[in-house]
C-alpha cells in the first residue's frame, strides 16, 4: 500500500499526465501496468475528470475489491465515491441504474461476475430497456464490471463465463478487453457511453502486464482487433482465449501454419466486418472462447460467416472450441480440462488444416 | 464489531426480541443452580460429544489451513475458527434425520450435523472419495446421508431451498425440522427476506440460524445493516427472533431446542441470531484492513472452546483427563483423515461431463 504522501504524489503525477493528453494527445514513453492496474488507473482518471462518476461495489472500499482492482482509490476519492454496498446485488444494481438515469456515472463492480445472476432482472429487465420503452426520453449511462472465468479453484459459482448471456439483450453494450491497454481505453470509453456497457474481466488476466499508455485515452466498443496476421487460418478469441491463441499461433508457425489471430474484443456490438474480411483471406475459422460452446458465442460467429459472401471461400468446415458441457469443477485437472487450453488449441488447428475434420 | 455488542442485556429490547446469553443471572454459590438448563436436556455423553466436535473442528480448521499453506489445496476456503460452538450449539438439538443448509463458511456445520473429516479432506485435495468426488471443493460441500444439503457458493443461496425443503416435510407429513444457517452479511439479500416471509405463511419448521460474526467479509453489520440486531427482522416477519452469545454452547442450544420444538409442533419458523466472530479473515486474500488486532485479541480471549471446556470440567461433565483423551482422539482422527485423503484416487479428466444430468 502506498502512504498518503505517495499517493499525493501519484495523484499529482496523474494529474499533470490527464493534462499532458489534454493538450498534446500524445503519451509520453511506454510503461507497463497490471491489467488491474490499468483498470484502475482508468476509475480514477475517470473519477478526476468528472465528479459525477463514482464506484459501487462490495468490498470495493478499505478492503480493496474481491481482487484488488479498487485498490486504494478510497483513500484517494473517499468513502462517498468508492461506496461499499451491502451483499444485495438485486437492490444495488437497481440503485445504480437510478443514479445513471438523472445524472450520475456510476460504475458498478460484481464481486464475481456469477452473481450477477442475481441481479439479473435490474439489469434486463430495467437498465437495457429503459431507454427503448420511454420512447429515448432517457439514457442508463452505466458501467457494469464483471470478474469472471476458471482457473482459480473457485469451483462452480465463482468461474462462469456468462457474457453470452448480457450479449444476447439488445441494449446493453458487452466487451471483453483482452490486455491492460484495452482495459484501460475500452472503461474509458465505457464511461462515456451513454447506454449501459457490461465489461468482463478474466480473472487470470489481471496480474498481466502489458504496456499502458498514460492518461486519457479511449478503445472503440465494437471494434476487434487484428492481432497477429496469417494465412492458413483464422483465430478468432476472446479475453485470456486471445493469448492462447497467440500462443498457439507461435507454435504452429515453428510447423508452417500461420494462423491469424483476431480479439474480437466486443460481443455486441459484434464486429462482423473485420472477422469476415479474415476469413476471406485464410479460407478457414476457428472460434476460441472460454463459455460454454453449445449456444454460445461461437454458433454466432459460424453465423455470421455462414450468412456472408465469406461462405464461399471457406476450405474447411468452422470449428468452435468453448467451454464443456458442465459447470465449472473443482479438481484442478477437470478444471482445466473444461476449457480450451492452448495444446487443444493447437490440435484443433493441426487436424483442420490436416483435413482430419 | 466490539465486545459491548455480546454484552447482552437481559431485559427484551422493545423489538421483542428475546435475548439469551452470559449475562443471564448466575448464582456463583451452587453448581445445581449456575447450570444452564439446557444441560438436563441433553445426556451427559452428548455434552462431551459436542465438546469433541468443537475441537474436532477446530482442529480440523487449522489442518485444512496447514494444508492450503503447502499447496495441497486448490482454490479459497473460509474457516471458522472461534464459530464451533455456533454450529455444535444447534446441532446439538437435530435429529439425523433433520435437514440442514450451509454457507460458505461450512466446514464447522458439516462436522456438526455429522461429516467425516476423512471424506471432507478428500474434497478438499479434490479426490474421488471426496463429498463431492472432487468436483465441488471446501465452498460446496454436502453430505446428504446425515441430512446435510450443502454449503453454497452465493451469499443467501440455501435460505429459499431451506424453506422448499420445509414446505416438501409438511406435505410429506415428515416430522423433520429445516436448519438454514447463513451469514450476518445475507441478512440484505432479497432471498433472506422472501424466505423468512415464505416461511411464515406457510408455517413451515424452519430455523434460520444467522452467524453474525460482525462482518461480512470487510463490511461490519453496523454498515450494511439498518437494524441494530439481526433477530429484529423477525418480528416482521411474525416470528419469534431472539440474539444468543454464540460462543455460549449452552445460550445456542436453548434457543435451537426452543425454536425446534416449535417447528416441530407445527408451530412455525423461528428466527435465531448468533453473535459470534471469525477469527481467521473472511478467505484466502483478506488483509484484514478493516479490523484492529485489538478487536481480535478480546474476541480470542473468549475462546468458545475454551469457555465450554470449563464450563463442563466445573460441573463434572468432564474430567481433566477426559478432556485429554477427547484431544488425543481427535488427532488420531485428523491425522488418519488427511492420510485416506492424500491416498484417494483423483477423478479422471474422461469423466469431465459426469453428473450433469441423471444417467
Ligand atoms: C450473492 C453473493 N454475493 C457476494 C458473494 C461474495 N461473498 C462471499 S462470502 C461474502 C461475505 C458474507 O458475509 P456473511 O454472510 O456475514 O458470512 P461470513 O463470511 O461472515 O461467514 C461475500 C461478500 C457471494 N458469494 N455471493
Ligand atoms: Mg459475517
Amino acid at each position: 500500500m502506498s502512504t498518503p504522501i505517495e499517493a499525493t504524489a501519484i495523484l499529482q503525477r496523474r494529474r499533470s499526465s490527464v493534462e499532458d493528453t489534454r493538450s498534446s494527445g500524445l503519451s509520453p514513453e511506454p510503461r507497463e501496468l497490471s491489467y488491474a492496474q490499468a483498470i484502475q488507473e482508468a476509475m480514477a482518471i475517470a473519477m478526476e475528470r468528472d465528479e459525477r462518476v463514482f464506484l459501487m461495489g462490495e468490498d470495493i472500499g478499505v478492503y480493496g475489491g474481491a481482487f484488488q482492482v479498487t485498490g486504494d482509490l478510497v483513500h484517494r476519492f473517499g468513502a462517498d465515491r468508492v461506496m461499499d454496498t451491502p451483499i444485495s446485488e438485486l437492490g444495488s444494481a437497481g440503485v445504480a441504474i437510478g443514479a445513471a438515469l438523472t445524472g450520475l456515472r456510476p460504475i458498478f463492480e460484481f464481486q464475481f461476475s456469477d452473481f450477477s445472476a442475481l441481479a439479473m432482472e435490474q439489469i434486463v429487465n430495467q437498465a437495457a430497456k429503459l431507454r427503448f420503452m420511454l420512447g429515448g426520453a432517457v439514457s442508463v449511462p452505466l458501467v457494469m464490471r464483471f470478474p469472471s472465468g476458471s482457473g482459480t479453484g473457485a469451483a462452480a459459482q465463482h468461474s462462469q463465463s456468462l457474457e453470452a448471456w448480457f450479449a444476447h439483450v439488445p441494449g446493453l453494450k458487452v466487451v471483453q478487453p483482452a490486455t491492460p491497454h484495452d482495459a484501460k481505453g475500452c472503461l474509458l470509453a465505457a464511461i462515456a457511453d451513454p447506454d449501459p456497457v457490461m465489461i468482463f474481466e478474466h480473472k487470470l488476466l489481471y496480474k498481466m502486464k502489458g504496456e499502458v499508455p498514460e492518461g486519457h485515452y479511449t478503445v472503440p466498443l465494437g471494434k476487434a482487433r487484428l492481432c497477429r496476421p496469417g494465412r492458413d487460418v483464422t483465430i478468432v478469441a476472446t479475453s485470456i482465449m486471445v493469448h492462447r491463441s497467440l500462443a498457439a499461433a507461435e507454435e504452429l508457425s515453428r510447423e508452417g501454419i500461420e494462423a491469424e489471430v483476431i480479439d474480437l474484443r466486443s460481443l455486441r456490438p459484434l464486429d462482423r466486418d473485420t472477422l469476415t474480411q479474415s476469413v476471406k483471406r485464410t479460407h478457414r475459422l476457428v472460434c476460441v472462447y472460454e463459455g460454454v460452446k453449445t449456444l454460445g458465442i461461437g454458433a454466432e460467429l459460424s453465423a455470421s460467416i455462414a450468412e456472408s459472401d465469406a461462405f464461399d471461400y471457406l476450405d474447411a468446415p468452422i470449428l468452435r472450441l468453448g467451454g464443456a458441457e458442465c459447470p465449472i469443477p473443482y479438481n484442478p485437472e477437470l478444471e482445466k480440462a473444461a476449457v480450451p487450453q492452448t495444446p487443444t488449441i493447437i490440435a484443433a488447428v493441426r487436424d483442420l488444416i490436416g483435413g482430419r475434420l | 464489531m466490539g465486545l459491548e455488542d455480546v454484552t447482552l442485556r437481559e431485559k427484551s429490547v422493545a423489538s421483542g426480541v428475546r435475548q439469551l446469553g452470559r449475562a443471564r443471572p448466575q448464582n456463583p454459590s451452587r453448581d445445581a443452580v449456575s447450570m444452564p438448563s439446557v444441560y438436563r436436556r441433553l445426556s451427559a455423553e452428548s455434552l462431551r460429544q459436542a465438546l469433541r466436535k468443537m475441537h474436532l473442528i477446530r482442529r480440523f480448521e487449522e489442518s485444512a489451513e496447514d494444508a492450503y499453506m503447502r499447496g495441497l489445496v486448490h482454490g479459497t476456503m473460509h474457516l471458522s475458527i472461534g464459530q464451533e460452538a455456533s454450529a455444535v450449539g444447534i446441532c446439538a438439538t437435530l435429529e439425523p434425520t433433520d435437514y440442514m443448509t450451509s454457507t460458505h463458511r461450512g466446514h464447522g456445520h458439516s462436522i456438526a450435523k455429522g461429516a467425516q473429516v476423512a471424506r471432507m479432506f478428500a474434497e478438499f485435495f479434490g479426490k474421488e472419495d471426496g463429498y463431492c468426488r472432487g468436483r465441488g471443493g471446501s465452498m460446496h460441500i454436502a453430505d446428504v446421508s446425515t441430512g446435510n444439503l450443502g454449503a453454497n457458493g452465493i451469499v443467501g443461496g440455501g435460505l429459499p431451498i431451506a424453506v422448499g425443503v420445509a414446505l416438501s416435510m409438511k406435505k410429506q407429513r415428515r416430522s423433520c425440522v429445516v436448519v438454514s444457517f447463513f451469514g450476518d452479511g445475507a441478512n440484505n439479500e432479497g432471498a433472506f427476506h422472501e424466505a423468512l416471509n415464505m416461511a411464515s405463511i406457510w408455517k413451515l419448521p424452519v430455523v434460520f440460524v444467522c452467524e453474525n460474526n460482525g462482518y461480512g467479509m470487510s463490511t461490519s453489520t453496523e454498515r450494511s445493516t439498518a437494524v441494530k440486531d439481526v433477530a429484529e427482522r423477525a418480528c416482521a416477519y411474525s416470528m419469534p427472533g431472539i440474539v444468543v452469545d454464540g460462543n455460549d454452547f449452552a445460550a445456542v442450544a436453548q434457543a435451537a431446542f426452543d425454536a425446534v420444538e416449535r417447528a416441530r409442533r407445527g408451530d412455525g419458523p423461528s428466527l435465531i441470531e448468533s453473535k459470534t466472530y471469525r477469527i481467521r479473515g473472511h478467505s484466502r486474500s483478506d488483509r484484514n484492513r478493516y479490523r484492529t488486532k485489538e478487536e481480535i485479541e478480546a474476541w480470542l480471549a473468549r475462546d468458545p472452546i475454551v469457555a465450554f471446556e470449563r464450563e463442563l470440567a466445573r460441573l463434572g461433565f468432564v474430567s481433566k483427563s477426559g478432556i485429554e483423551a477427547i484431544r488425543t482422539d481427535v488427532e488420531c482422527e485428523i491425522a488418519e483423515a488427511i492420510a485416506f485423503a492424500k491416498a484417494s484416487p483423483a477423478p479422471s479428466v474422461e469423466e469431465l461431463t459426469r453428473y450433469v444430468y441423471s444417467d
